[in-house]
């Protein structure tokens, strides 16, 4: 496509979110596709695999992350990379320190398991906060239908987890112990009196026995996301904390911006710093209270800082 | 001698600005780029390298951000 003599000419607004990475050949880039939570629709898939078979080098990789990357494009074919992707509407992501597209399981359309649309949850944040810039490092969102969690959600900056609340109608039972014998965490066992007793302690919010109810005695209470703050992984990982619980699915892009209102304002000055660092040196009570002010009935009473995982080399901390 | 100032740009715009540059200079001609501290000086210098120009020097002004001096190279 390129023609050598030619000076080349780029539009750098293309760029301006990152995604276009460099290779280590000469003239040679990775360009990381826009793809959130993963969901990619045939058509697209194919016109992918045009430009690909184009521009590309014999393969593609399928990123951690749920994106397709371009290997070994010319950066001298930017344009028209970005200019026949943007036929199928295909975009390009981000890198650096800004928001990242968010990761998102299958969702609750097909998938029997899930209990909220993370599907829409995902392109929702990617159409309204998509490459914003945190000033200090990047920024990753996950979405996890239940708590199975396979996108392991606590493993982001912000990782959200489907989650229902269960309440049973006594007069609608059968008696036929179902529940009891689905609850995995024995928050349901069955009585004396052969109807089954909740405990509030150990249910973990997974829905099973709403799920596996013959009869709907069992149904939802409330259903919304837990939200976990402060994870990542990379040198030194750190599992992030519960700092949300039933937040409505419509109130999840205004709480990811106020949590990197706060992060933008705690870590000014400390350089290329990620949240859950600076909740350790902030303590989680600084960003809990920021919080409660917008989502006061979401938000927990109290919680713990983002707990460090002992990768046994280099220690740090 | 040519003086591009790409403080303030981010990866990879920085990148690809020093490689326009580059292509409007002449093979052994040298080159000045002010780039910040942080993720820019540490891929900038190191990604023109490797498409084979001689790095005539790197040194971190007093103001904080590098200048990176390097000589054209064409294969």
């Amino acid at each position: 496509m390129s023609e050598e003599n030619k000076p080349a000419k780029i539009d750098l607004s293309n760029l301006k979110a990152g995604g276009f990475i460099k290779e280590r050949g000469k003239d040679l880039f990775t360009v990381r596709l826009r793809v959130p939570g993963g969901r990619m629709s045939v058509p697209r898939l194919k016109k992918i695999a045009e430009v690909a078979d184009r521009f590309g080098g014999e393969f593609v990789h399928l990123s951690v992350r749920q994106s397709i990357e371009l290997i070994n494009i010319n950066f001298k074919d930017f344009d028209a990379v970005v200019e026949a992707l943007g036929e199928s509407s295909q975009k390009v992501a981000s890198c650096g320190a800004r928001v990242r597209v968010p990761v998102a399981c299958g969702g609750c359309e097909y998938n029997p398991n899930g209990l909220i649309d993370t599907q829409k949850s995902a392109l929702e944040v990617d159409e309204k906060l998509f490459g914003t810039p945190t000033g200090h490092h990047k920024f990753k969102v996950a979405f996890a239908g239940c708590p199975f969690d396979c996108p392991k959600s606590a493993t982001n900056d912000i990782g959200f987890q489907g989650a229902v609340y269960p309440k049973l109608d006594l007069s609608a039972c059968i008696s036929c112990g179902l529940c009891a014998k689905s609850c995995v965490p024995k928050a349901i066992v069955m009585g004396d009196d052969n109807k089954p007793v909740f405990s509030d302690d150990p249910c973990i919010w997974c829905g099973d026995c709403v799920k596996v109810c013959p009869t709907g005695a069992w149904s939802e209470q409330k259903r919304g996301y837990t939200a976990r703050i402060g994870g990542k992984w990379g040198r030194n990982p750190l599992v992030g904390t519960l700092f949300a619980t039933f937040l409505p699915e419509d109130q999840v892009a205004p709480f990811i911006s106020a949590v990197l209102d706060w992060y933008k304002a705690k870590a000014e000055g400390k350089g290329r710093v990620r949240l859950g660092d600076t909740i350790i040196a902030e303590g989680p009570e600084s960003l809990l209270s920021h919080l409660r002010l917008q989502f006061p009935e979401s938000i927990v009473n109290a919680t713990i800082p983002p707990q460090v995982i002992a990768t046994q080399i280099g220690i740090t901390r | 001698m040519q003086i591009i100032d790409l403080r303030g740009v981010s990866c990879p715009t920085n990148f690809v600005k020093a490689k326009l540059a580059l292509e409007d200079i002449e093979t052994g001609d040298t080159l000045q780029i002010l780039l910040d501290d942080g993720e820019p000086v540490k891929n900038v210098p190191r990604s023109l390298k490797a498409e084979g120009h001689k790095l005539l020097g790197l040194k971190q002004a007093e103001e904080g951000h590098y200048i990176l001096e390097l000589e054209k190279f064409d294969e």
